[in-house]
């Protein structure tokens, strides 16, 4: 039958890259209702990420600064204002962050509990080698389930997702490959798993990546004269 | 008398013509194009052209919070909407690790399977139609009649509910729902016999499904096949039961499966279906506990940053939403894979050599929604 997750894992080893940069947390969030002047600061206690302790002090020790170096500055208050306002409202949402633990960064492969993530097994691959990957995939008997994309332009990648299943044992894989957003070219993996084709060429609709060898990646979903790739992050209606 | 001439035509029998069903065609279930490379009457090609009801909700997904993407969920397959809410729900219920009430779970095992049934109902009397019975869509609107009274007395929509809640339901049922319930279930079991007499059995109908439209289990591998089209090619995989969600661990129901590959095995997949969902509602009726309907749930809800997959055995088959979140209050990625759109994939290899009025056959076993296509 299929073979446990722990095998497959150690024979998707070869093909997962050797290091990676862990994408999510670097996110700035949006600065949902924040008054606009402010919008630029959340940013930068938001990307220490695990230094949220520190940034929550200095936000203390800001405002004793101003008041000493003008005792009564009351003409300069609205001035001055925006930058404590700045520092403050950050502070509710530091809170936040901290009761959630910082998970450790995921390792290319990478073994989830079913129950955590609805995956067994995440494995992030060389984007050379996702052809290969999915070779091995078909060799275990596992089912296409989904092919999609994932914009990061903070790090100016792009990422490509399978997801696959099996239909005896229920086991859960996807892997992902990146690639450059500037140039964004995958091998197509549609001559392995047909079903990949139509998953493949909305991915294109979407996001613009350019899967070689696949063999219409005319618009899709999109209208027939479509240009824009409504998925990327900097897509404006 | 003037005679026209006749226009030449070459060798009738090497020339292929294309034509087009749809975008406007009954048969199509809404608007499908499929473009068609005809060869008399028999299809050389089949390319099936969707997109005309593109929405982009993966896309509105990352423009409003997790609270406020629920309805769109609905509006993918409004003929099973309860199973897309629960997929939704239950992905960043997983998230979040939200605990959702015993209560919460039955009534959403109810509400699923009573959508399900109404869903097969709609599947079920269309394609007799597209066949050219018109009879069985009646007696079919009529039950379904009944499971829309109930889910709308509950839910206050008759379609694209947004019943279920992060943490649970937005509203309690009460003894009037549950008797009802309990009440449709030996009506229905009634009405399932005078189906099969009515259309099962029924010489014209199995001539038009009988060994048409085969579709082996290693294409259903190849292209991602779900739900009753899987299993009336002997796969026996339900999401209900592969990737055990909610509660269903705790019913004993059977997952039909039928090994003639072709559009008879997938009918009778779908009643089955009725029947083993009809079982899940008598044993759910009967144990549906006392309690609170609603977890608790933080007043801004943000998720911890990573993905999250969550798969529900829908009217159609699987459906997955995968859920990315940056720890914002709005979905960094919304991922929704839809049955129709996998089982449709298909369609171009399956109905090459096909008879055009066969394949329209094979196309009403694959039971498809449109908007679930596009979405």
């Amino acid at each position: 039958m299929s073979i446990s997750i722990e095998q497959l894992a150690k024979e998707f080893e070869p093909l997962a890259v050797k290091e990676m940069v862990q994408l999510p947390p670097a996110i700035v969030p949006k600065p949902a209702p924040a008054p606009k002047p402010v919008a630029p600061k959340p940013a930068a206690p938001a990307t220490d990420g695990a230094a949220t302790p520190a940034a929550a002090a200095k936000p203390a020790a800001a405002p004793a600064v101003p008041s000493v170096s003008s005792p009564a500055p009351v003409a300069a208050t609205p001035a001055a204002t925006p930058k404590p306002a700045a520092a403050a409202t950050p502070k509710p949402v530091a809170p936040a962050v901290p009761p959630a633990p910082p998970p450790p960064p995921p390792k290319p492969v990478q073994i989830w509990k079913f129950e955590d993530k609805g995956l067994h097994l995440e494995v992030t691959v060389e984007a050379s080698k996702v052809v290969e990957a999915a070779e091995l995939m078909d060799r275990h008997g596992y089912a296409i389930d989904a092919v999609t994309g994932m914009d990061w332009p903070k790090q100016d990648l792009l990422e490509v997702i399978y997801d696959f299943l099996h239909f005896e044992s229920g086991l859960r894989v996807a892997y992902r490959a990146r690639i450059s957003r500037k140039d964004p070219k995958i091998a197509t993996i549609s001559k392995i798993f047909p079903g990949a084709d139509w998953h493949e060429r909305e991915t294109h609709d979407f996001f613009g990546i350019n899967f070689v060898g696949h063999r219409d990646l005319s618009p899709f979903m999109l209208p027939d004269d479509a240009t824009y790739h409504p998925l990327l992050k900097d897509f404006k209606a | 008398m003037n005679i026209p001439k006749l226009i030449p035509v070459g060798d009738p029998a090497a020339e292929t013509f294309t034509i087009n069903l749809g975008p406007q065609h009954p048969a199509t279930h809404g608007v499908l194009r499929v473009k068609l490379e005809m060869d008399g009457e028999f299809i050389v090609n089949a390319q099936p052209v969707p997109g005309y009801i593109h929405r982009m909700h993966e896309k509105m997904g990352e423009n409003r919070t997790w609270a406020q993407f629920l309805p769109n969920t609905s509006r993918i397959d409004y003929l099973s909407a309860m199973t897309y809410t629960h997929a939704f729900v239950g992905a960043v219920e997983k998230a979040a690790k939200l605990e959702v009430p015993i209560r919460a779970e039955y009534i959403r095992v109810i509400t699923s399977e009573l959508n399900r049934i109404s869903s097969h109902l709609v599947g079920w009397g269309a394609w007799i139609m597209d066949l050219g019975g018109f009879t069985p869509i009646l007696y079919a609107f009529d039950d379904r009649e009944k499971i829309l009274d109930m889910l709308e007395e509950i839910t206050g929509s008759r379609l694209t509910y947004c019943y279920y809640r992060f943490g649970g339901v937005c509203d309690d049922v009460d003894e009037k729902f549950i008797r009802t319930a309990q009440e449709f279930v030996p009506y229905m079991r009634k009405r399932m016999e005078m189906y099969k007499k009515l259309v099962t059995g029924n010489v014209i109908f199995r001539k038009r499904v009988e060994g048409i439209g085969p579709i082996s289990a290693e294409m259903c591998r190849q292209y991602g096949a779900c739900g009753p089209v899987l299993r009336g090619s002997g796969v026996k995989y339900d999401v209900r039961r592969a990737e055990p969600y909610s509660i269903y661990n705790q019913f004993d129901f059977e997952i039909p499966v039928y090994y003639e590959c072709d559009s008879l095995a997938r009918y009778l997949v779908r009643m089955d279906e009725i029947e083993q969902s009809l079982r899940i509602i008598e044993q759910a009726c009967a144990k549906i506990p006392a309690g609170e309907i609603q977890g608790k749930v933080p007043r801004v809800l943000k998720l911890p940053v990573g993905d999250t997959c969550f798969a529900t055995e829908c009217g159609r088959g699987r459906f997955l939403v995968r859920i990315t979140s940056d720890g914002g209050e709005e979905p960094y990625r919304v991922r929704l894979r839809t049955p129709c759109f996998t089982n449709l994939t298909l369609f171009e290899e399956a109905s090459q050599g096909m008879m055009l009025a066969d394949a329209l056959s094979l196309m009403a076993s694959l039971d498809l929604v449109i908007p679930d296509i596009d979405r």
